[in-house]
C-alpha cells in the first residue's frame, strides 16, 4: 500500500530535514512545476486528480484554484496554508507539520506557481509549538537551498513563504476569519461573496487550503492524476490521514486509501473497543460532524459516502463514544467548546450556543425537563446553515442533532431519573 | 428598473440596491438592527431574514439576509413566510436572553429600536431561565452615558465611530457572548462625533447624558425643526423641550447637508438656553427693569431723534438683521466683522454669486473623488464637513470595487477590498489637523506659502513652467486629480487670505475646463455669515477710532471683546443691546432688550454654501422675552413673520426665494397645523397644577405652520416641518428610514433648504 503523505515521517518524532527529503525525491515536483509547467496546466492536473479539500468541506482543489484570475502579472496574489487545526479530536495536520514540513512547502510552491502568487503564509495553531520550530527550520533550509525567495530553481518565478502563529481561537480556522486574523483584525469571518479567490488577504486574490491538501500536491505533480486516483478506493482521489480517538485499544493516525470503511478503521487499525467498553457511536470527522452508529459501520470513509450516511467526512479523524461515557455529558463538553469559540459576530450562534450549553448542563445535573429537549431541538434548526453567518454554529449542531436522534433515550433518562445515570 | 416579486407581488425597483433598503423604500417593513443607511450592511444581527426562492417551482426557499442580497431581476422572496417570521422572532428571543429588559429605567424607552423590533417580530414569551451576563459600565465623559448590559451586539457603534468617523479610542473587545463595546479605559470620547452613538445605537447602551440630567421621555417632549448655529455648515437639528427647558438636540435628516450625523458641538451645546444665571429674562432701561411698552417707547425716541449705528449678528437670522438694517438705514448698518475678515467674506460671496464655478454642498463633497483643502482646519471650523471629506476618500477606490461587482453598501467587504487604498486628498494648512492622517499628502506651510502653493497649482494648470521642486509637487497633485470624476476645492476664511479664496475658485474652474467635474466650498465663520455678507455693506471697524457713533444698537452680539470694541462702546452715549444672554457687552448696555434664543424664535440662516434654511421655535419665550425680529418688527410697523419674508424677497434680489424656504403660517394639513408634540404627549392638565389644575390653551403660534400642541398630524406634511420622527410601529430615530423614499428625493425639494446660487 502506498503512503505518499507519510512516507518521510520518522518514528522518533524528529522532522525530515531538507537533505533527507531531497534524497527521497523531494522538491523534484516543485522543480518540474516551476521550470516546465504552465500555471493552467498545474491547476488542470490537480483538478483531474480530483483532490478534495482536506480541511473538512471537501471542495475540489483544482476547481477552487481555477476561480483565481491570474491574467494580471502585476496583481498581488497569496497562497495560505490553513494549519489552525483546532477541531476537537483532530491531530492530522500536526503530524505533517511536525514530521515532514518540506512536503507542505513544496506543495505551496507548486500552488504559488499555479496561481502566480508571490507571497504565501503558513498559519499554524498557537499551541503547536513544535510545529512552529520545524516549519521555521524548514523554511530557512528551503530559502538556503534557493527553493524559496527570488528566482527559485533559477527561474524567473519568485515566491516568499512566511510562518504565522495563530492566537489560538477555533474560528481562526475558518478561512475568511483566518484572513482577517492574518491582517491583524478581529477573527470574524467575512461574508461570501466575495470569495477569497476574488478578494482575500488585504483584498487580493487568495487561496486558502488545508495543510494536508497541500501535502498531496507534490505527489500529484510528480506521478500524475491517474496514479493519484488509483490510490483511492473511491472516485475521490488519493490517500487520507485517518485518526481514531476514544476508548479503543489502539488510538492513532494512519494514512489509508480514501474510502476505507468505518469498520476497518475502528477494528483493523484502532483494534476495536478496550476491554469492558462497548461501542455506541462515533463522530467520523471531528467534533462538528453528526454521529454515526452501529448501522453505519460499513460506510466507506469518503466525502460522498459519509454524507449519504447523514454525516460528514470532515477532517477524517473520528471520536468514538463508548457505553460508559454519558452522551449528554459528551455533547455538553463539545458545545461548551463551541459556545466559547463563537466569534460573537452573529446573533444565533453567539446567543444560541450558550443557551444550548446551559440546558445541556442542566440536564446533566438532573434538572432538565421535556421543554428543554424542545429548546435543544429548536436550536438544531435555528442554527442551520445559512441562518448563521458562518459554518461554526451549524457544525456545532451536528453532534447535538444526531445525539438527539440516536441517544434520545439517554436524554430522557436524565430527565426522568433526575440525575445522570452515568454518575455514581 | 427591474422587477422583483415580494410575496407574489411584482414591484419595479432600482438595480444595485440591497433587498432590505429596497423593501424599506417600498414601505414593506422588514425588521433589522445592524443595517444603517450610512454604514451599510454587514449581515451580523440576522434579523432582516427573508425567504428567497430559486424560481416559481421552488416551494421551500431558503433563508437569506435581505441586507446582504442585491436585488436582481425576477428575484422572488417572501417576507411573510411563516418559517422566516419564526426565525426573526427567534433572533429577538436570542438577543433578549441577555438583555436586561429594564425599559422602565432606560433612557431609550419609548424611542427604542429594540422595543420596536420586539413588538414587530412578535416575540412575547421568555423561555430562557438562566442568569444573564453583566458588564461594568464606563465613564465616557460628560455627554454620553454607558449601560453595556443592554447591548445587542449589532456593531453599529464601532462601525460608526471607527470606520466612518475615524475614531481610535473606542472599539469592541472580547468574544462569544461577552463582547464589550467601549474605550480602552474610562474617559471622555476623543471624537467630536461621539454624540451620534446615541442615535446610531439601537438600544439604551449609549444615551445622552445632557438629556439624562433633566430627563423626559420622547413622547413628552415638544419638538421643533431647527438649524444648528454653532458653525457655518448649517446642520439640521431637532430641539426637544419640556417645562420651558431645552432637554436635548437630535440630528434632523437633510440629505444635502448633514445626512444622519451632526457633531458634538451641535448636539451638546444648548445648555446656555436654559442657563438661569446668564439668560436675560427682563429688559432694562438705564438699569431699571422695563416692560415692553417702555422699551419700545425709549427705543423709538432714541431712533427718532438721533443718528443710530447698528452692528448686526452673523449668528442671528436674516430676518432680524434685515429689520435692524431697515430700522437704522443701510448706511448705518455694519457687519460684525473687521475689515480683513470682511474683505475675504465679500470675496467669497462674489465668487459664489458670479456663477463661474460650481458651489458644492456637503453631500457633493462626500461624493467627490478628489479633494484639496487650502488653508482651513475643517475639523475645527466645520466638523460635519470634515466628516464628509473623510468619506470622500473611499470614492475612487470604490470604482475598483464595482469592477468585481462589490456594491458600496457591502460595508465590510468594501472595507477589506479597498484596504489602505484611498482617493486623493491634499491638505495644505498652517497647523497639523485631523485630516492629515487620511490625506495622500499634507503640506505644512504658512499663509503666504499656501498662497504661493495655490498660485503654483493655477500656473501649472495654465501651462506655465514652474521652478523644479514646486513643479514636481504640483504635478503630483494634478496627476492624482486628473483621473477623478469630481474634485472639490475646500477653503475658507480661517487664514484671512483673499488670495487663497480667489485661487481656490480658479483651480476649480481650471479643473472644470479639463472636464473634471469640479467645485468649491468655503467655510465661513458663523452660522449666518453668508446672510451677513449678503445684507451688510460695511464692516464694523469703520466705527472704531474717530468715527465712533453716539448711539449704537448691537444685535445679539457674539463678538470677541477686543480693545477696539471696548473703547468704541466706552465713548457711545446710548448702547442698545438686544440679547438673550449676558456677556461683557451686555454689561455696558444702557438699554438692554431681552430676546429669545434660536430655540424661542423663528428665522432663516444661510449656511456657507448659500443654503437658506428655516428654524422654528420649540417653545414660546418666557414672559418679557421676545424674539429679536419681533422687537424690531414692533418698531417698524408690526409685520408678521411672513410679511417680513415677502419684503425681504422683494427688496434683496439674492434672497428672492426666501419665502419658499418653508411653508407659510397658513399652511395646513387636513385643516390643521402641524403638531410639535407627539400624539402621546402627557400631563397637559397636571403640568401647571401648582398654579391651576386645568389644561391651558396651547399658545397660538401666529408665525409658523406649527402648533404647540398634539393636535393634527405630521403625516403628509412637508418634511421640513417634521418636528420628530415617529411612525406607526417605529418610535426610534430609525423612523427616519421609513421616509427613505421621500428623503432620497429631497435634494432639490425645499425641505433641504433653498440654495441661493447654482441650485
Ligand atoms: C469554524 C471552522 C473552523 C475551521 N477550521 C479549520 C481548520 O482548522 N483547518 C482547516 O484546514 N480548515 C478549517 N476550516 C475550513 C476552512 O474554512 C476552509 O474550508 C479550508 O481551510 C479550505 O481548505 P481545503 O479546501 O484544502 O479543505 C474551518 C471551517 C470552519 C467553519
Ligand atoms: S456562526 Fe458563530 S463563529 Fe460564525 S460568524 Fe456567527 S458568531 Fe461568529
Ligand atoms: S452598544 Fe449599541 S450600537 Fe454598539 S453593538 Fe451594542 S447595541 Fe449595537
Ligand atoms: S458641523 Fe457645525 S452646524 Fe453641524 S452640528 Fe457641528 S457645529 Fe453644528
Ligand atoms: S440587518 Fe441584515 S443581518 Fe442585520
Amino acid at each position: 500500500m502506498e503512503r505518499p503523505l507519510t512516507q518521510n515521517i520518522k518514528a522518533d518524532g524528529t522532522y525530515c530535514t531538507i537533505d533527507e527529503y531531497r534524497r527521497n525525491g523531494g522538491y523534484e515536483a516543485a522543480r518540474k512545476a516551476v521550470q516546465e509547467m504552465e500555471s493552467q496546466q498545474i491547476t488542470q492536473t490537480v483538478k483531474d486528480a480530483n483532490l478534495l479539500g482536506r480541511g473538512g468541506a471537501g471542495f475540489n482543489t483544482g476547481m477552487k484554484w481555477s476561480f483565481v484570475n491570474i491574467s494580471n502579472p502585476n496583481e498581488q496574489r497569496y497562497v495560505i496554508a490553513n494549519g489552525d487545526e483546532m477541531e476537537p479530536g483532530t491531530f492530522k495536520d500536526r503530524l505533517l507539520l511536525e514530521g515532514d514540513p518540506h512536503q507542505l512547502i513544496e506543495g505551496m510552491i507548486i500552488a504559488a506557481k499555479a496561481l502566480k502568487a508571490s507571497q504565501g503564509f503558513i498559519f499554524v495553531r498557537w499551541a503547536y509549538k513544535k510545529a512552529h520550530q520545524t516549519i521555521q527550520k524548514a523554511l530557512d533550509e528551503a530559502y538556503q537551498a534557493g527553493f524559496l525567495g527570488k528566482n527559485i530553481f533559477g527561474s524567473n518565478f519568485s515566491f516568499d513563504l512566511h510562518l504565522h502563529t495563530s492566537v489560538g481561537r477555533y474560528i481562526c480556522g475558518e478561512e475568511t476569519a483566518l484572513i482577517n486574523s492574518l491582517e491583524g483584525k478581529r477573527a470574524n469571518p467575512r461574508a461570501k461573496p466575495p470569495f477569497p479567490q476574488i478578494s482575500g488577504l488585504f483584498g487580493k486574490p487568495t487561496i486558502v487550503n488545508n495543510v494536508e491538501t497541500y501535502c498531496n500536491i507534490p505527489h500529484i505533480i510528480k506521478n500524475g492524476p491517474v496514479w493519484y486516483k488509483a490510490l483511492s478506493r473511491s472516485s475521490e482521489g488519493g490517500t487520507k490521514l485517518y485518526g481514531v480517538s476514544g476508548r479503543v485499544k489502539n488510538p492513532g493516525l494512519w494514512e489509508l486509501p480514501l474510502g476505507v470503511t468505518v469498520r476497518e478503521l475502528l477494528f483493523d487499525y484502532a483494534g476495536g473497543m478496550q476491554e469492558g467498553y462497548k461501542f455506541r457511536g462515533l463522530l467520523p470527522g471531528g467534533a462538528s460532524t453528526d454521529f454515526l452508529v452501529e448501522e453505519h459501520l460499513d460506510t466507506p470513509m469518503d466525502f460522498a459516502s459519509v454524507a449519504k450516511a447523514g454525516s460528514r467526512l470532515g477532517t477524517g479523524t473520528m471520536i468514538v463514544l463508548d457505553d460508559q461515557t454519558c452522551p449528554v455529558a459528551f455533547v455538553h463538553n463539545l458545545i461548551r467548546f463551541f459556545a466559547n469559540e463563537s466569534c460573537g459576530w452573529c446573533t444565533p450562534c453567539r446567543e444560541g450556543l450558550p443557551w444550548v450549553e446551559k440546558i445541556l448542563e442542566k440536564i446533566e445535573r438532573g434538572e432538565g425537563t421535556e421543554k428543554d429537549i424542545d429548546i435543544l431541538r429548536f436550536h438544531t434548526k435555528y442554527l442551520a446553515p445559512g441562518n448563521t453567518f458562518c459554518a461554526l454554529a451549524p457544525g456545532a449542531m451536528e453532534p447535538l442533532q444526531s445525539a438527539l436522534k440516536y441517544f434520545i433515550d439517554d436524554f430522557n433518562r436524565h430527565i426522568h431519573e433526575k440525575k445522570c445515570p452515568w454518575k455514581k | 428598473m427591474i422587477t422583483i416579486y415580494i410575496d407574489g407581488k411584482p414591484y419595479q425597483v432600482e438595480e444595485g440596491e440591497n433587498l432590505l433598503r429596497t423593501c424599506i423604500k417600498l414601505g414593506i417593513d422588514i425588521p433589522y438592527f445592524c443595517y444603517h443607511p450610512a454604514l451599510g450592511s454587514v449581515g451580523a444581527c440576522r434579523l432582516c431574514a427573508v425567504k428567497r426562492y430559486r424560481d416559481a417551482n421552488d416551494k421551500n426557499g431558503r433563508i437569506v439576509m435581505s441586507c446582504m442580497e442585491p436585488v436582481s431581476d425576477g428575484m422572488m422572496v417572501s417576507v411573510n413566510d411563516e418559517e422566516v417570521k419564526n426565525f426573526r422572532a427567534a433572533i429577538i428571543e436570542s438577543l433578549m436572553t441577555n438583555h436586561p429588559h429594564d425599559c422602565p429605567i432606560c433612557d431609550e424607552g419609548g424611542e427604542c429600536h429594540l422595543q420596536d423590533m420586539v413588538v414587530k417580530t412578535g416575540h412575547t414569551y421568555r423561555r430562557f431561565e438562566f442568569k444573564k451576563r453583566t458588564f461594568k459600565n464606563q465613564y465616557l465623559g460628560p455627554y454620553i452615558h454607558h449601560e453595556m448590559n443592554r447591548c445587542i451586539q449589532c456593531y453599529r457603534c464601532v462601525r460608526f465611530y471607527t470606520d466612518y468617523a475615524g475614531g481610535k479610542d473606542f472599539g469592541v473587545t472580547g468574544a462569544h457572548n461577552k463582547l464589550y463595546f467601549g474605550r480602552f479605559e474610562d474617559g471622555p470620547f476623543e471624537s467630536i462625533f461621539s454624540g451620534n452613538l446615541v442615535e446610531v445605537c439601537p438600544t439604551g447602551v449609549f444615551t445622552d447624558k445632557t438629556l439624562r440630567s433633566h430627563y423626559t421621555r420622547k413622547w413628552d417632549l415638544t419638538h421643533a425643526p431647527s438649524i444648528c448655529n454653532q458653525c457655518s455648515a448649517g446642520c439640521n437639528i431637532i430641539f426637544g423641550e419640556r417645562y420651558g427647558q431645552v432637554r436635548r438636540v437630535l440630528n434632523r435628516y437633510n440629505e444635502a447637508v448633514n445626512g444622519f450625523f451632526i457633531c458634538d458641538r451641535g448636539r451638546f451645546n444648548y445648555e446656555y438656553i436654559n442657563n438661569k444665571d446668564t439668560r436675560i429674562t427682563q429688559s432694562y432701561v438705564l438699569g431699571n427693569p422695563a416692560d415692553s411698552a417702555t422699551v419700545l417707547n425709549t427705543l423709538r425716541n432714541v431712533i427718532a431723534t438721533n443718528k443710530v449705528a447698528a452692528i448686526g449678528s452673523s449668528n442671528s437670522s436674516v430676518e432680524a438683521n434685515y429689520l435692524l438694517q431697515q430700522l437704522v438705514g443701510k448706511e448705518n448698518f455694519y457687519a460684525d466683522v473687521v475689515a480683513e475678515d470682511w474683505e475675504v467674506l465679500k470675496t467669497i460671496k462674489s465668487i459664489l454669486e458670479s456663477n463661474t464655478v460650481k458651489v458644492l454642498s456637503i453631500k457633493d463633497i462626500e461624493k467627490a473623488e478628489g479633494v484639496i483643502v487650502l488653508g482651513e482646519d475643517i475639523y475645527q471650523t466645520s466638523p460635519r464637513l470634515a466628516l464628509a471629506i473623510r468619506q470622500s476618500i473611499r470614492n475612487k477606490p470604490l470604482r475598483k470595487a464595482q469592477k468585481i461587482n462589490l456594491p458600496a453598501w457591502h460595508a465590510n467587504a468594501v472595507k477589506t477590498f479597498i484596504g489602505h487604498d484611498r482617493g486623493p486628498l491634499f491638505v495644505a494648512h498652517t497647523e497639523a489637523n485631523w485630516l492629515d492622517e487620511i490625506s495622500e499628502k499634507t503640506f505644512r506651510k504658512n499663509t503666504s506659502e499656501i498662497e504661493q502653493f495655490a498660485q503654483a497649482i493655477v500656473d501649472h494648470l495654465e501651462g506655465k513652467t514652474l521652478p523644479q521642486d514646486t513643479a514636481q509637487e504640483v504635478k503630483y497633485i494634478i496627476d492624482a486629480l486628473t483621473d477623478c470624476r469630481s474634485v472639490a476645492i475646500v477653503s475658507g476664511t480661517c487664514l484671512k487670505s483673499k488670495k487663497i479664496v480667489e485661487l481656490s475658485a480658479k483651480i476649480a474652474s481650471l479643473l472644470q475646463s479639463r472636464n473634471i467635474e469640479s467645485g468649491i466650498y468655503y467655510v465661513v465663520p458663523k452660522s449666518n455669515s453668508m446672510g451677513m455678507a449678503i445684507l451688510a455693506e460695511q464692516s464694523m471697524d469703520k466705527l472704531f477710532g474717530s468715527s465712533t457713533p453716539e448711539n449704537i444698537i448691537l444685535l445679539e452680539p457674539d463678538l470677541v471683546f477686543t480693545d477696539a470694541i471696548k473703547s468704541m462702546l466706552a465713548s457711545c452715549k446710548n448702547i442698545i443691546v438686544l440679547h438673550h444672554s449676558r456677556t461683557a457687552i451686555t454689561e455696558m448696555a444702557n438699554i438692554l432688550v431681552a430676546t429669545g434664543t434660536i430655540a424661542e424664535s423663528e428665522g432663516t440662516l444661510i449656511n456657507a454654501e448659500g443654503r437658506m434654511q428655516r428654524y422654528f421655535s420649540v417653545m414660546p419665550p418666557q414672559e418679557n422675552v421676545v424674539a429679536a425680529w419681533k422687537w424690531l418688527s414692533s418698531l417698524l410697523g408690526n409685520n408678521t413673520f411672513d410679511e417680513i419674508l415677502i419684503k425681504i424677497s422683494s427688496d434683496i434680489p439674492l434672497l428672492r426665494r426666501i419665502t419658499e424656504v418653508a411653508p407659510d403660517a397658513s399652511y395646513r394639513v387636513n385643516g390643521m397645523k402641524i403638531p410639535r408634540q407627539t400624539p402621546r404627549f402627557s400631563g397637559r392638565t397636571s403640568m401647571l397644577a401648582h398654579k391651576n389644575v386645568h389644561e391651558p390653551k396651547p399658545v397660538d403660534d401666529k408665525n409658523s405652520p406649527l402648533s404647540f400642541s398634539m393636535e393634527g398630524t405630521q403625516k403628509n406634511s412637508e418634511l421640513g416641518l417634521m418636528s420628530f420622527y415617529l411612525m406607526p410601529g417605529w418610535h426610534s430615530v430609525q423612523a427616519t428610514n421609513k421616509l427613505l423614499r421621500e428623503l432620497d428625493q429631497v435634494l432639490n425639494a425645499r425641505s433641504a433648504g433653498i440654495r441661493i446660487w447654482n441650485s
